[in-house]
This record gives C-alpha cells, sequence and structure tokens, in this order.
C-alpha cells in the first residue's frame, strides 16, 4: 500500500526502506517523541518530507492532489478534534469535508454501537468526557469508508477494557471490508495481539519491521 | 436659514478650560492618564489645524494631481495603521492582501460614488472628493482591522480544528470556512450596529455638520443616507476580497498549513 525510500524529515525522522502492506494491520510502536506521529502525517501528506521517496499504491504521492489522498488515507489525531455542534454533527462532518455521501441515522446508531459510545445522536458533542470525543471521532473516521486508515493513540483516553472492546471492533471492521489499518500505539500488549505486522521506531530511526505470527 | 456662528478665539479657548477641568478632576481622583488626554487634545488640534490650511490651499488649486496625491496618502496612511493595530502578527503574504483589498474596495466605491451617485464634476473636485473618500477610506480601514484580528487569531487558537479538517479530507476553504465567516461578521458588524442606531441613538458627523452650516435637515439626510449605503458597501467589499484571499495565506500549495509554531 505505501513504500517508502531513503526518506527523511528535518532530524525528526529517517526511513530507509519501509512497505506497509494492503488490507493489514500495521501498529507502529516507539517511545514518546521518536516520530510516530511524523510517519503518519507524511502517508496523509501533511507534512511534506525533505528527500527521499512516497508511494502510495505505486503512485508517487507528490504527485497525487493532496486532498484527494486524504479522502482515501484518513489520519485520526490524538487529541480528537470536536466541532461545534452534536455528536451527530460530529460523525457527519469528516464526510461533509470529503464531499460523500449521508449516511442514515440507522447507519450513526450502528457506528456509535460499534464504538461503544451509549448516547444519542443529538447530545452536544462539546460536552462528552475525552474517552467519549476519542469514540466520536473514530465513529467519523470509520464512517468515511477510506482505503486506509491512520489512526494516531485511537485508544489513549481510554481505560484498558473498553480500549480493547474498541480495538477488536476496530480490527474486525477492517478485515470484513479489506481496509488498511495504521496505527500509533504505545501499548506493545495491543500490538502484539492485533498487528499483522509491527513497526518499530526509536529517536527517529525506523528499527525493524516484525510480522506477527498467529 | 441662518449661518453658521463662526467661533470666536475666546469661544474656543472655552472649549479648552472645558478639557483643563476634566485633567483637575482626573489628577485629583489620581486616575493617571493626563498625560495620554493632554497629548491626544495637543495632536487633535495640530492636525486639524494643518489639515484646515490644507483644505483651504486644495479648495482654492482644484487640480486632479492634487487630489489623486491626497488619495495615495489617505491610503497609504490606512493601510499602515492596519498594520500597526496588527501588532507584527502579519506575514508579508498576508499585508499583500490588506494593501490590495484596501486599495481595490475602496477606489472601486468612491468611482462608483462620485460617478453615478453623486455625479459631481469634474470628478477631482476636493470638495466632495476627499471627505467622501476620507469616510469610505476611514470606515474600511476600521472594518479590515477588526477582520484581520479574528482571522489571524481564529487560524491560530483553532489550528488543530482546521488541521484536523484536513485530514479528513477537506479543502482549505472548507476547513477554514468558520473562521472566515466570523472575521467577516467580525468587521461588518459596527458598520451594522451604526446604521441601527443612526437618528435615534446618535446623529451622524456629517450630518451634523451640514445641519450646523445651515442646510436643510433635509438635505443632510439625503446625503446621509448616500454615504452610509457607500460606507457599508465598500466595507463588505474590501473585507469580502480580504477573507477571501486572506485565509489562503495560511496554507501552503500542498494544503498544508503553513504557521509557525514560534508565533
Amino acid at each position: 500500500m505505501f513504500l517508502l525510500k531513503e526518506v527523511s524529515y528535518k532530524d525528526i525522522l529517517t526511513i530507509k526502506n519501509l512497505h506497509i502492506p494492503k488490507q493489514k494491520i500495521t501498529c507502529i510502536v516507539g517511545e514518546s517523541g521518536s516520530g510516530k506521529t511524523t510517519l503518519l502525517r507524511l502517508l496523509n501528506r501533511l507534512t511534506s518530507y525533505d528527500s527521499g521517496e512516497i508511494f502510495y499504491q505505486n503512485q508517487l504521492i507528490k504527485d497525487i492532489d493532496p486532498v484527494e489522498l486524504r479522502r482515501n488515507v484518513v489520519m485520526l489525531p490524538q487529541t480528537p478534534a470536536i466541532f461545534s455542534g452534536t455528536i451527530k454533527d460530529n460523525l457527519l462532518i469528516g464526510l461533509k469535508f470529503s464531499e460523500k455521501t449521508m449516511p442514515t441515522d440507522q447507519q450513526l446508531g450502528d457506528m456509535l454501537k460499534l464504538v461503544h459510545l451509549k448516547k444519542d445522536l443529538d447530545q452536544d458533542a462539546e460536552k462528552l468526557s475525552g474517552g467519549e470525543k476519542q469514540r466520536v471521532a473514530l465513529g467519523r473516521v470509520i464512517l468515511m469508508q477510506p482505503e486506509v486508515l491512520l489512526l494516531d493513540e485511537p485508544s489513549s483516553a481510554l481505560d484498558e477494557e473498553t480500549e480493547h472492546t474498541i480495538i477488536e471492533a476496530l480490527v474486525n471492521y477492517s478485515k470484513e471490508n479489506k481496509k488498511t489499518l495504521i496505527m500509533v500505539t504505545h501499548s506493545t500488549k495491543l500490538a502484539s495481539e492485533f498487528a499483522d505486522e509491527i513497526i518499530k521506531i526509536k529517536e527517529g530511526q525506523f528499527l525493524r519491521k516484525e510480522e506477527v505470527s498467529k | 436659514m441662518n449661518g453658521l456662528i463662526e467661533l470666536q478665539l475666546w469661544q474656543l479657548a472655552a472649549a479648552y478650560m472645558f478639557v483643563v477641568v476634566l485633567l483637575f478632576i482626573v489628577r485629583v481622583k489620581g486616575i493617571s492618564r493626563e498625560k495620554e488626554i493632554l497629548i491626544s487634545s495637543i495632536r487633535m488640534t495640530v492636525q486639524l489645524v494643518l489639515v484646515g490650511y490644507i483644505l483651504v490651499y486644495l479648495f482654492d488649486n482644484v487640480n486632479p494631481f492634487s487630489t489623486v496625491i491626497v488619495i495615495i496618502i489617505m491610503e497609504t496612511f490606512a493601510i499602515h495603521n492596519i498594520y500597526k493595530r496588527a501588532k507584527g502578527k502579519l506575514s508579508r503574504p498576508l499585508k499583500k492582501i490588506i494593501a490590495t483589498s484596501m486599495i481595490f474596495g475602496t477606489l472601486t466605491s468612491l468611482t462608483y460614488f462620485l460617478l453615478i451617485v453623486i455625479n459631481n464634476s469634474p470628478w477631482y473636485d476636493p470638495r466632495y472628493f476627499i471627505p467622501i473618500a476620507g469616510m469610505l477610506i476611514g470606515n474600511s480601514m476600521t472594518g479590515i482591522s477588526l477582520g484581520v484580528t479574528r482571522l489571524v487569531d481564529g487560524m491560530y487558537a483553532e489550528r488543530h480544528l482546521i488541521e484536523s479538517a484536513l485530514m479528513l479530507g477537506a479543502t482549505p476553504k472548507k476547513a477554514a470556512k468558520q473562521i472566515v465567516d466570523s472575521a467577516f461578521d467580525s468587521a461588518i458588524l459596527p458598520t451594522i450596529n451604526s446604521m441601527v442606531g443612526m437618528g435615534i441613538v446618535f446623529l451622524p458627523g456629517m450630518m451634523t455638520g451640514q445641519i450646523l452650516s445651515g442646510i436643510s435637515p433635509i438635505s443632510a439626510i439625503e446625503y446621509q443616507i448616500a454615504i452610509m449605503l457607500g460606507i457599508l458597501g465598500t466595507v463588505a467589499l474590501t473585507v469580502i476580497v480580504f477573507v477571501q484571499l486572506g485565509y489562503k495565506t495560511f496554507f501552503n500549495e500542498e494544503s498544508q498549513l503553513n504557521m509557525d509554531d514560534s508565533k
């Protein structure tokens, strides 16, 4: 899905050669400040690399219109972005931004179930707790049904139990719908349980990639 | 109608006495603003005396060059003032856009106003040109100043939301829409408020001046209505041009946010 060659960005991240496979679950692990988020931002082209090449489906990402790329490769930031309005508004805003078709309330309700949020669609989203906001933001990007989901610590504000349930639901969703999931996580436990491949980054250097046998 | 009562020197002196009394009160009450009151009174006096003589000169020597020079000075001063009020928060491209929208917006409206609404002849007659240009440029300056503040502060304060919108595949235009809209609102609101209060809460300066100089209130309101519509149109036009071009300076050609973290 992605191929990175001799990529470097300032003195923050250097990657000699890295392949991220299609329709698999890839986890990126490493200490904070090691460049994990930067890697996601490079794939979503929110940050431009200084040298090297990144390919998305065999096409150089610099040749793809950035807005078009981001509609296929959607990124979820670590701090969830909550826009003013209801939960429903917040779920729909990704689809509005990317000019996609709107789902029914039934589908939105199903999405709330998927992210384990027992709230009404017309509740004010700004009054939710940190963990609830994170789940609304997660539901928002899943609704967009992009080819690739880039998730930056999608469960950082959740307790361990909820974290496990949600990531499991997310992984199942990706497998069923043949989506590519690339996820930054600090939890090696989660990574070894759910990932097909694990990318290890240390101090801005790509260390190695491990395939997880199940 | 009686002509205007010409103020004698002693009458002006009496007006200054009023400020001296005020200064005395401020001092006794320990409000440490004497300096500001004094300086602004003196500045105002000097500026107005100068402008009075300049206007007398311009009215006696009517020619297109001096009118054009006056408007260049006005525009330059207004643009410089907008930069100064933004307190160094402006990038170079944004400054260019402020200048472009001020010049384009005010000159377009001024042309329409002088040629079609008032139809004075010659077009450069300073008696019409200068006061009207002053009102249009002055109000646009205030409008853009407010719009600039809201746009720049909004882009910085809400950069996380804007960036999140970009991550979701929003175009820069959509990602910045809320901020652009609220910048427009805050720029146009003072003009709208003053139109709403006009005639009830206060009598506008231009109309008051005309009435004092003996012109019938009916003629005075005709001018006032025309000039208010002109001001509304000019402020709206300059601000629309400004926000529509201005938000783009916060994004680069790769549709990424393009702001220094240091600011």
